[in-house]
């Protein structure tokens, strides 16, 4: 008897628990709409869902490089598959034209397709939950006055079960906390601006925190440094590396123009971040860095100091400070071990000849690159170079793929880590550079296209010739 | 003293091991076809390759090079006797001024010995590092197109492969 009552709890538990499940886990479709006319559209709401397209950098992944502008497409590799982005458009069989303004907004909200089926969190519902209703009002006003582009969505490569999208009701349990964004009363009106452009449309934690097995990220880790795209994307957090402080004005100035002396150059997936942040109102740009520089804390007495010595140190820069002779290309050997030796034939020319960034090579011991928690962009960059972008003001390395051997790259890396990275030497540097060059680790370098296709503001990133 | 390959013939140069490989093929060895352009691997002018890959050969120290083969557009033919991407260049008549064309022609044919079935869309792309002031572009494009027509006919084929060795 007491068997059988036991048997039958646990079976009406499980019958439950599983009726609970999907009733959470289960959502209605909302009826598609005739698309939305144009004109229906205030231009002033177009124009400002335009600029928060761009601080939410949806040209990036829904587009694939050279091709039409959120027509999607894009594919996406994580750990458990590849997953293809979307047509935002709003084609009315391929793209979102059948989309009321509820059911964007639900997506934006929820994680969930018009359907009622759940999205995979590739598409950053755990940050853009965040977003208010009217910015949501005014992101739909941009994205339904697009021009429609016939694209139909590709297949996305996962294995079972993750290919079934109930699975992901189990996920958003785990991990998906819904939103508004709720402002933080001990908090100023700057910060908290930055906190709900930043934690929500511009979902900067989605690379800059580090992710669990289950893909999500890490609660307790909150900017801590994550992986992007066969990049690292650094610690943004009180662990962060900079040799110089970030400030305010500095994370400003990088965010929109793509570098800064004291830091280095975006490149990777940063590099269309940077390019969409130039397109943002300026006080937008300007409490996301206010928000971001103030979550890497106060930097410590000790390395404000190095800071400043570091840059007294560092002599003139700007044009003029060093002219560029025509026998300046060759640097005095330093001899000795070969990583310093290749530094000074192949490296110093630029990085130490003092003209100033970006076209100017950086100084390193002010680079991210050399002082960052892995070698994987350094590499990239030495491997692969900067490439030009077409048609603007734009730093430039070559690659020296073609030249450096694995032992000489591996050389190279080691003496500019103990040189310039006032930091321990990376552990698995030569396994890291054999995957980059043998392509077991790919590194996306996306030209800005997409975003110079679609520029929410174009009168504020002209060139300056 | 840098032991180096250029061409298919050994070399001993007495140079310091960070002196750039331009300078070693134009002063040492006088291989005048690499130019020196911005000198800061940005314009392309200098281009040869490096174990069949296009690099810049005024970035490039020569200490890096032992044990690797340099090829220069000498490599590809000579004046009485030119190599299938030599030809090409002089059928569409691709040069201006000229001074980019030694490394445009180095760079191509570092793409079309890996893949002489490049389309249009690949040659621009990989051609894309390399600069032409006089605006040759036009031609550039379609030498190349040619190069890659010749170099698949078997009239072409031995000076190719010695190009590759």
């Amino acid at each position: 008897m007491r068997t059988r009552n036991i048997a039958f709890s646990l079976l009406a538990l499980v019958v439950l628990g599983g009726g609970a499940f999907a009733a959470y886990a289960w959502h209605p479709a909302i009826d598609p709409i005739d698309p939305p006319r144009r004109e229906s559209f205030d231009p002033a709401l177009v124009r400002r869902g335009a600029q928060l397209a761009a601080l939410g950098n949806c040209n990036v992944c829904h587009t694939v490089p050279g091709g039409q502008v959120f027509a999607g497409g894009l594919a996406l590799p994580t750990p458990f598959g590849t997953i293809y982005s979307t047509n935002i458009t709003p084609d009315p069989e391929t793209g979102i034209g059948r989309w009321s303004e509820a059911a964007f907004a639900r997506s934006m909200r929820a994680g969930l397709d018009r359907d009622g089926s759940h999205l995979y969190p590739a598409f950053p519902y755990n940050h853009f939950t965040l977003v208010s209703d009217e910015d949501n009002r005014a992101l739909y006003a941009y994205l339904m006055t697009r021009d429609p582009v016939r694209a139909p969505a590709r297949e996305n490569d996962l294995p079972f079960p993750l290919n079934q999208r109930f699975v992901l009701a189990g996920w958003k349990l785990l991990f998906f906390r819904e939103g508004p964004y709720r402002p933080a009363q001990d908090q100023g009106e700057e910060w908290n601006r930055g906190a709900y452009l930043a934690e929500g449309l511009g979902h900067c934690g989605a690379c800059h925190t580090p992710r669990n097995a289950l893909g999500a990220e890490k609660r307790g880790e909150h900017y801590a440094g994550g992986e992007a795209e066969g990049w690292h994307a650094y610690a943004i957090n009180a662990a962060s590396a900079a040799a110089v402080p970030w400030t305010t004005d500095s994370m400003f100035d990088y965010l929109r123009r793509g570098w800064h002396e004291h830091h280095g150059i975006a490149r990777g997936p940063m590099a269309p971040v940077t390019a969409n942040m130039a397109y943002v109102p300026e006080e937008d740009a300007r409490a996301v860095a206010a928000y971001t520089v103030a979550s890497m804390g106060q930097p410590s007495a000790e390395r404000q100091r190095r800071a400043e010595a570091l840059l007294a140190a560092r002599g003139p820069v700007g044009g003029g400070a060093r002219p560029a002779a025509s026998d300046s290309q060759t640097v005095p050997a330093s001899g000795g071990e070969p990583g310093a030796a290749i530094y000074a034939g192949a490296c110093a020319t630029c990085h130490e000849a003092g003209r100033p960034l970006p076209f100017g090579g950086i100084n390193l011991a002010f680079s991210s690159g050399v002082r960052g928690e892995s070698p994987e962009n350094l590499i990239n960059v030495v491997l692969n170079g900067l490439p030009a972008a077409e048609g603007e003001r734009a730093p430039i390395m070559p690659g020296f793929r073609g030249v450096l051997d694995d032992a000489q790259l591996v050389a190279l890396l080691s003496h500019l880590r103990a040189r310039f990275g006032e930091a321990p030497a990376w552990e698995g540097l030569d396994k890291a550079v054999r995957e980059a060059r043998s392509g077991d680790r790919l590194a996306s370098s996306r030209p800005t296209d997409s975003v110079q296709a679609a520029p929410a503001d174009p009168t504020q990133r002209g060139t300056t010739w | 003293m840098v032991k180096l390959t250029v061409n298919d013939r050994q070399h001993e140069v007495d140079a310091p091991g960070d002196t750039p490989l331009l300078y070693v093929l134009r002063d040492y060895l006088e291989l005048h076809a690499a130019k020196y352009g911005c000198g800061l691997g940005q314009c392309g002018s200098c281009t040869v390759m490096v174990d069949g890959v296009a690099v810049f050969s005024c970035v490039t120290p020569v200490m890096l090079l032992e044990g690797k083969k340099v090829t220069t557009v000498e490599g590809l033919g000579t004046a009485e006797n030119p190599g299938p991407m030599q030809r090409a260049f002089i059928e569409e008549q691709a040069a201006q001024c000229g001074y980019c064309i030694p490394g445009m022609m180095m760079r191509a044919q570092a793409l079309l010995q890996r893949n002489p079935r490049a389309s249009d869309e690949e040659i621009r792309t990989h051609m894309q590092p390399n600069l032409c002031r006089c605006g040759t572009h036009a031609r550039i494009l379609r030498a190349v197109r040619r190069a890659a027509g010749l170099i698949q006919t078997a009239e072409a084929a031995p000076a190719v492969r010695s190009a590759a060795r």
